[in-house]
């Protein structure tokens, strides 16, 4: 299968010269070993220098090069072309974020989310370097790994009808993360947390579509930190009523 | 010098309002949303049956001829229908809302699903025994 090639759709936008998005089509060599972030890094050395993406890593570890590649939120380091040769493949900068450029998106909200659930151990009691690490068995760290796998990718919120419909939601990457610290045996800060989660923009505006699980490129489940809360955040308040402050 | 001024326009995209229909998830996640809707009219309809049956053995009688009309019954396999998949959908996702952990292992997803299965079968069983003595 030598010189074959296959055509990219990619949707653009420049803010200095246009008022909208628009498709452009790139047809390259096919390879079957090519990344779509390869495929991206192609076009910019030998088509188009023009062509704004982001990357760092090229191996799913940064979480920069999100894209929407035929409607869905992958990871272009992690996607190939051969799984969508000799279809012509269309890439979009991720869902429900802003266009700054091309594919890439504007993730200050995101950012902003993941920042304010407080994003760091909250110990019971503030100990002195003379006095040692604290401690955790991995039977502990069992309870939290899962959701301290996270990238920061942003690809849950692409695929999350609820933040596009209303972007005050706090949504699962920072959800998953709230529950990475609240189940973590050297943190004594759910009590605040719970009041993030409890809120309305908290777990209660998710409604459970699940997608942003099936899209997560590192198994964290952020639907299911979020179905957990819902039932912690039922019990405080159940707890709350017999119990006022 | 001239004062730096931003190029910078972000573009805010619009969500179609057919957005459900662009992806086979969603339109899932939509249908099994939209199952409560059947759920609803069929407990109205059995709500309406208890009505009746305090009015009295012939409005009863009329309850129940009113249900072997063909849309009637039309209707009722369609709410089963949905019914079943909410079920069958709901169970699959139940895994995600357990957290239940043995000897320091996290309790697998196919225990969790199995376990409603069973539990709805036993439901349907004591049910049946219920309404046949
Ligand atoms: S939870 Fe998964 S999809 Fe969401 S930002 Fe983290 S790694 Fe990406
Ligand atoms: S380039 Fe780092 S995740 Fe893809």
């Amino acid at each position: 299968m030598t010189n074959s090639t296959i055509d990219i759709d990619i949707l653009r936008y420049r803010p200095e010269q246009d008022n909208a998005p628009f498709v452009q089509t790139y047809r390259i060599p096919y390879d079957e070993e090519m990344s779509m972030l390869e495929a991206l890094q192609y076009i910019k050395d030998e088509v188009d220098g023009t062509l704004s993406f982001r990357w760092s890593c090229r191996m799913a570890i940064c979480g920069s090069c999100g894209m929407m590649i035929d409607g869905v939120p992958k990871l272009g380091c992690k996607a190939f072309l051969r799984d969508y040769y000799p279809n012509k493949i269309k890439l979009e900068p991720l869902a429900n974020f802003p266009i700054e450029r091309d594919l890439v998106v504007v993730m200050d909200d995101f950012i902003t989310k993941l920042e304010s659930i407080k994003p760091y151990i909250i110990p019971a009691e503030e100990k002195s370097l003379e006095q040692g690490e604290y401690i955790q068995t991995p039977e502990q760290m069992a309870k939290y790994k899962q959701f301290s796998m996270c990238i920061n990718c942003g690809l849950c919120y692409a695929a999350c009808p609820q933040y596009a419909l209303n972007t005050e939601f706090t949504g699962p990457a920072a959800l998953a993360l709230l529950a990475r610290y609240n189940r973590d045996s050297r943190d004594a800060g759910s009590a605040e947390r719970m009041a993030i989660v409890n809120a309305e923009e908290g777990v209660w505006g998710c409604t459970f579509v699940g997608y942003c699980s099936k899209v997560c490129p590192k198994g964290v489940d952020p639907a299911a930190a979020i179905q957990l809360f819902k039932v912690e955040s039922a019990k405080d308040y159940l707890i709350g009523m017999f119990k006022p402050e | 010098m001239q004062p730096h001024s931003s190029k910078r326009k972000p573009y805010q995209r619009e969500l179609p309002v057919d957005w459900w229909l662009k992806h086979a998830f969603y339109t899932k996640y939509m249908i099994r949303e939209g199952t409560s809707i059947a759920i609803t009219i069929y407990s109205c309809i059995l709500a309406w049956g208890l009505l009746r049956l305090s009015q009295g053995e012939q409005a009863w009688q009329g309850w129940l001829e009113a249900l072997q009309h063909p849309i009637a019954i039309l209707f009722h396999v369609l709410a089963l229908g949905l019914a079943l998949y909410h079920t069958i959908t709901w169970f699959d996702l139940a895994p995600k809302a357990a957290d239940i952990w043995l000897k320091g292992k996290k309790l697998e997803d196919k225990v969790i699903v199995m376990a409603h299965y069973v539990g709805f079968a036993l439901a349907t069983i004591a049910a049946l025994i219920i309404i046949t003595y």
